[in-house]
């Protein structure tokens, strides 16, 4: 399997899931019940 | 507390322009100069200066990140309430800031023939500062994401 981290666009594409995936880890258990 | 906010947004300007600058111009720039054989004047004049820049600017934006947060340095980085969005970029500019000194610098300089290395060593050297340059430009996304944690962005995603 090819690194995305070789294309500009596997690299915005990994930035843009990570944001999504630390985003929903911070909602749904950092401040869950807050 | 303002200064500090205003020189770590100048510090961190010129820190993940020169990221995006590498990424985005340099580094498909030297594979064309490699090709009809200009690459030296990059090597030589340009990526030594840029270098210079951005690894100073990182640890700029780093300690001016740090005054800004002052007292609460702890609580942004321990991810407590209030302080949940600006601490989980402070975290990925921490990463971001040791990959530039830790694997970006150390292999750009042999790359650069700044140290001697073999050129075994600097095809390694080259693999390792490029993984580690386009983990940074990943990073930078939510780095930038959940610092520019402002009152509209509060309202919107609730941070």
């Amino acid at each position: 399997m090819k690194n995305p981290l070789d294309s500009i666009l596997g690299t915005i594409i990994s930035g843009l899931i990570l944001t999504f995936v630390l985003y929903s880890f911070v909602k749904h258990f950092v401040l869950a019940g807050v | 507390m303002g200064i500090f906010r205003w020189l770590h947004i100048l510090a961190g300007i010129t820190w993940i322009g020169l990221l995006y600058y590498f990424n985005l111009v340099q580094v498909p720039a030297m594979k064309d100069a490699t090709a009809d054989g200009t690459a030296a004047g990059i090597s030589k004049h340009v990526a030594p200066r840029a270098l210079l820049w951005f690894r100073w600017a990182a640890v700029a934006t780093w300690l001016m990140g740090a005054a800004l947060l002052g007292p609460n340095f702890g609580v942004a980085f321990g991810l407590k309430v209030g302080f949940t969005g600006i601490g989980i970029g402070a975290w990925l500019g921490s990463i971001m800031l040791f990959n530039v000194w830790v694997l970006i610098w150390p292999n750009q300089q042999k790359i650069l023939g700044l140290v001697t290395a073999t050129d075994e060593e600097k095809a390694k050297a080259r693999r390792v500062a490029f993984l580690a340059s386009r983990t940074n430009v990943m990073l930078s996304l939510p780095m930038l994401f959940f610092m520019a944690n402002g009152l509209s962005h509060k309202a919107l995603i609730g941070l």
